[in-house]
């Protein structure tokens, strides 16, 4: 018997409308609609498209947990094996739509999904370590594309079969680790690749790192003698006893610490939290990760205009990046309110 | 880092592990003594680890005033 599978599409897709259709409240339609029909002659014998669930991106976007309750009722009359959702590609409110369905539906009915999106839509971000999400373009063009890989992921996953790696399949990397056999030890294939990435050849790295975003530099200082300056460090030097308790690893928050009429940091006073290095030499002299008496000292001389008188503090230890930028934008915040001109920033 | 840039503050990362920190966008970079101690060295007598925390400081000062496009190194 063929696997029953459910579809899920956005109110555009199913042509009800635009925009102006966004509000349209979830509705489960029997068999194929639009895209479906693609999916469906994808899928082959193997699965049917029993029905297609319908929602408005507006109104999923606004009453996610409504809807989210609502679909799986409706879903489970017709007892399906899979869920496919979208593609969504650069969709915003689609892809957190799909995101959230998938997920829902994984957790409630425990039945395999599967989506699929344009790697920068946001709901990327969020849901890829939990979803198997089929990387598309990032406009409907790339239907074509997309929807025989959602159909071959979806009946892998329905057979059991063990799924490939994400570029063989065509889903975005999970960030899973799995062990494999090679015949030949890591050191040769290092020199390997080093060699043809000395010849200009093409290569293939074993370990991508993770690409991130790139901001502008800031305008220099100009007038350095009248400049006030900050110490921000993610080296976790905070008062003795850690007032804020600011956690040894994945910190969750920062600290706002007084340094008025201090001129050195001491065993006594100061002392770090972080969990990601050795902690004793930061703990003889705590300067070594913020250095504060040399700041005074320069801030005598005139190398600048003044110290602020307060420092910002966190662990930078396996701390998500979605946390630091959050204590950046406070910060950067509440030093503007000081009238910082500068900040010295530093890190263990 | 990023979000003091991003709010137009001049920020000047002083830390050891470069590649990192041209990895997650720092746009100022000073290289560092050592990871447990970026700006001290606990092999030498104090007054040595004051200069060397002296001549780490002015070149982030000298950092925040460049007047750079991107990602800059100002080391020794």
């Amino acid at each position: 018997m063929a696997y029953r599978v459910v579809h899920y599409i956005n109110q555009f897709f199913a042509g009800i409308g635009g925009e102006e259709r966004a509000d349209y409240p979830p509705e489960l339609r029997e068999g194929v609609v639009g895209p479906g029909q693609a999916l469906q002659a994808a899928l082959g014998e193997e699965a049917v498209v029993v029905a297609t669930l319908v929602c408005g991106d507006d109104y999923f976007a606004e009453h996610t947990e409504e809807a989210v309750d609502k679909i799986i009722g409706l879903l489970e009359s017709y007892r399906p094996d899979a869920l496919v959702a979208g593609p969504a590609f650069n969709a915003g409110r689609y892809g957190m739509a799909c995101g959230a369905l998938c997920d829902a539906v994984s957790k409630k009915l425990g039945i395999p999904v599967v989506t699929a999106m344009y790697p920068e839509n946001p709901a990327v971000e969020i849901y890829r370590k939990d979803l198997y999400i089929v990387e598309t373009s990032d406009s409907a063009r790339g239907m074509r594309d997309a929807i025989p890989k959602m159909a071959r992921l979806i009946l892998k996953r329905l057979k059991g079969e063990p799924l490939g790696r994400p570029e063989e399949e065509g889903y975005i990397e999970r960030g899973i680790r799995v062990n494999i056999f090679r015949d030949r030890i890591g050191a040769e294939r290092a020199v390997d690749m080093l060699i043809k990435k000395l010849k200009g050849e093409d290569f293939a790295t074993e370990y991508p790192m993770p690409s991130f975003d790139r901001v502008p530099p800031a305008p220099a200082i100009k007038n350095i003698r009248e400049a006030k300056i900050a110490l921000v460090t993610s080296g976790g030097i905070v008062p003795k006893g850690n007032p804020d308790r600011i956690e040894a690893s994945s910190a969750t928050k920062y600290g706002e610490y007084s340094i008025a009429g201090l001129e050195n940091l001491t065993p006594e006073t100061h002392e770090t939290v972080h969990g990601g290095y050795d902690p004793t030499y930061a703990n003889d002299d705590p300067d070594r990760v913020l250095p504060l008496d040399v700041a005074r000292e320069l801030e005598k001389e005139g190398a600048f205009g003044s110290l602020h008188d307060k420092y910002y503090a966190t662990v930078g230890n396996g701390t998500p990046v979605a946390y630091a930028k959050k204590f950046g934008e406070e910060i950067a915040k509440k030093l503007k309110e000081a009238d910082v001109d500068g900040v010295i920033l530093t890190s263990t | 880092m990023k979000e003091l840039e991003r709010a137009g503050l001049p920020t000047v990362h002083v830390c050891t592990i470069v590649p990192i920190s041209q990895t997650v966008g720092a746009n100022r970079i000073v290289p560092s003594v050592a990871i447990p101690h970026p700006l001290g060295d606990p092999t030498k007598p104090l007054e040595e680890e004051k200069a060397i925390r002296r001549r780490l400081l002015l070149k982030a000062l000298e950092a925040l005033q460049a007047d750079i496009e991107e990602q800059t190194i100002f080391g020794n």
